[in-house]
């Protein structure tokens, strides 16, 4: 990443971070509703996958998606409205965290069943293709959708039919309140699709440089119709799996750890060590992104509640 | 009989335990289930009856199939109701079906434990009341409990029965406490009580709603009009001698469901009534159900949709005062 393009990505790093933390306070105040998984340390993903996208590629997300979208485009307000169940959210308050959807901005959308969105992904990619057009989709999933039964037929099709898809694995080592290897035998998601052979392969996904470099090295190739791509990326939360949770499960990850492997502290550290960045420009962007989650706030809050017939009245195209 | 408090989950929990202490065959598999060697039933049962799955409902689901087929009891957490229906073979064209396929040579007993309807702001994919997909399935039997002892109860004679049998606990009443016999309960299939007997007006409700249908009818006592609640707990096989006995008392009829409506189990009690109690009833029946909607997750969008006490109390009301026009 040269200096712009680092700027742009801890950017956006900093509004997930920021937008996730107030998340979580609005949650606890019962501001926002329902059932809200963050992403908090593992936004180096998010930024570096999405910063390297058009609008018209198609982005799909799961359970833990506000990084997705927010890097993928999606107005912070909306996002926020949304989740405050506000008639200027993303989905007019229909959908709320775990479904988020904005067409506009190329974020085809979220959804709640782990490996649900991998077909999805591949059917976009089908159109896009189909139409002759060279924008590609790309699907964010976790280590846990590996071991669904649709992944395996996702990558098949994908792989025989050459799919201009990119799949990107966020491994962060937990499904729910289960290690990987109460899950399965093989490490690695890259060894699962090694036989269908696929491009891709295994980055350290806190080092954001790496997910770009990864990235910046599979998409030409995905967007040409050469096939389809999985990049896995190996990541950390540093939340519990959903905000609420004991996270009695996992060794807890001490203060020190912790700011060895956050992505943002560690991407400040290798930029401005190279002089990319001056570390005068630093406090800028984390007082620019919460500034920006306040502002977000008071306008989701001038925001009605949707009429409650809306409900009913979606339920079929008319 | 002595009893304990305890919840609703919690009594779920202990018919396991008390089952699989009674019975080495039966197992414990799920996603959220025994993950570490300190979790109580991996320390008293073993890890290789309590399982932790990958998220494979297909594979997860099936192979509890195949091992009841070889003689275990397995107990499947499937955690919420909707990750079943990745798993639909299995669950409606599977295991439902070897029992009459092999001509009753070989059973299927197995327990597909779930929860569902989480009106919480868990909106579209987490929280349906979607039992009408599986209450019409010859072969599966579905269980709707709506207090802790019958959620005790009907676990213990769900894991107790030859044929597979999707358990469905409400997860708004996770934590709702209530009285427990203790030690051995068994709440037998296809027996609806009564929890509040009335004249003038039968009210049928399950899971959720029995609690509202409960609340509706004290506001209605107070004005005077007694309405006798019922609770089928089973919806497959469904107890409809006992609702239409009440219908011959009170000639009224009103149904509570959570479920969209035309996918509930007050559609298929509204058509039996019909059916087999026309001449005792005084006036319509009314379905008091949710929409035939997904659920929205704006808190003012999602109660639009779901029924509640206001609504069942007016429904009531125009039944009682029905004077041969429409209702
Ligand atoms: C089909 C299905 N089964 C189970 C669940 C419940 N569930 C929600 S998130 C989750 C774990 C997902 O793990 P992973 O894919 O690794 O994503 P992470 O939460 O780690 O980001 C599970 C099991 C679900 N949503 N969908
Ligand atoms: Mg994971």
């Amino acid at each position: 990443m040269d200096a712009e393009q680092t700027r742009a990505v801890l950017a956006t790093m900093w509004r997930i971070r920021a937008f996730e933390e107030r998340v979580g306070q609005l949650k606890r105040a019962d501001e926002v509703h329902g059932l809200i998984h963050l992403s908090i340390g593992q936004e180096g993903v998010a930024a570096a996958v999405c910063g390297q996208l058009r609008t018209d590629d198609a982005v799909y997300s799961g359970h833990r998606a506000h990084g997705h979208a927010l890097a993928k485009g999606a107005p912070m307000t909306r996002a926020l409205a949304e989740l405050m169940g506000r008639r200027d959210g993303l989905c007019r308050g229909m959908g709320g965290s775990m479904h988020l959807v904005d067409v506009e901005h190329g974020f085809l959308g979220a959804t709640g069943v782990v490996g649900g969105n991998i077909p999805l992904a591949l059917g976009t990619a089908l159109a896009l293709h189909a139409a002759g057009r060279d924008a590609v989709a790309v699907v964010f999933f976790g280590d846990g959708a590996v071991q669904a039964g649709l992944f395996a037929e996702s990558v098949n099709l994908a792989a025989l039919w050459r799919l201009p898809v990119l799949l990107v694995c966020e491994n962060n080592g937990f499904a729910e309140f289960s290690p990987r290897s109460a899950h399965t035998p093989v490490e690695r998601v890259r060894d699962v699709v090694a036989p269908y052979g696929l491009v891709g392969g295994t980055v350290d996904g806190n080092d954001v440089d790496a997910v770009w470099a990864a990235v910046a090295g599979l998409l030409p190739a995905v967007r040409a119709g050469e096939g389809p791509a999985l990049l896995e990326c190996l990541t950390h939360r540093l939340r519990g799996h959903y905000e609420g949770d004991p996270d009695r499960y996992r060794e807890a990850v001490s203060s020190a750890e912790w700011r060895e492997r956050d992505p943002i502290a560690r991407l400040q550290r290798a930029a401005t060590g190279d002089g990319r960045l001056d570390p005068d420009e630093l406090p800028g962007f984390e007082r620019t992104a919460r500034d920006q989650v306040e502002r977000a706030v008071l306008a989701a809050r001038e925001s009605p509640f949707p009429d409650a017939a809306l409900a009913a009245s979606l339920a079929y195209r008319r | 009989m002595s009893t304990h408090e305890t919840t609703y989950i919690g009594a779920v929990m202990e018919a396991i335990d008390l089952e699989m202490a009674r019975d080495e065959r039966v197992l414990l598999l799920g996603q959220s289930v025994g993950g570490r060697p300190d979790d109580p039933f991996v320390q008293r049962y073993g890890e290789n009856r309590v399982r932790v799955t990958p998220i494979s409902e297909t594979a997860e689901i099936g192979m509890a199939v195949g091992a009841a087929l070889a003689g275990m009891r397995p107990v499947v957490d499937a955690t919420m109701a909707e990750f079943l229906l990745v798993a639909m073979d299995q669950v409606v064209n599977e295991g439902n079906r070897f029992h009459h396929m092999s001509g009753g040579r070989v059973r299927v007993p197995m327990v597909l434990k779930a929860g569902y309807g989480f009106t919480a702001g868990w909106a579209g994919q987490h929280t349906g009341s979607i039992y009408g997909m599986f209450m019409g399935v010859p072969g599966l039997k579905v269980a709707l409990p709506s207090t802790p002892a019958d959620a005790k109860g009907l676990m213990a004679s769900a894991i107790r029965d030859d044929n597979p049998v999707l358990f469905l606990h409400h997860y708004l009443l996770t934590l709702d406490r209530g009285e427990v016999p203790d030690g051995e309960h068994l709440v037998p299939f296809g027996q609806a009580v009564i929890r509040r007997p009335g004249a003038d007006v039968t009210l049928v409700a399950t899971g959720w709603t029995v609690p509202m249908a409960l609340a509706a009818a004290a506001t209605l006592a107070a004005d005077g009009i007694e309405a006798e609640v019922i609770d089928p707990r089973t919806i497959a096989p469904l107890d409809t001698a006992t609702v239409l006995a009440s219908v011959r008392r009170t000639g009224r009829l009103v149904l509570v469901d959570q479920a969209t409506r035309h996918a509930s189990v007050s559609a298929v009690l509204a058509a039996e009534v019909a059916e087999a109690g026309f001449d005792a009833l005084r006036a319509p029946i009314v379905q008091v159900t949710g929409l035939d909607a997904g659920i929205a997750y704006s808190r003012p969008m999602e109660e639009h949709v779901l029924p509640d006490e206001a609504k069942v109390v007016a429904a009531v009301r125009r039944v009682v005062e029905y004077s041969g026009t429409r209702v």
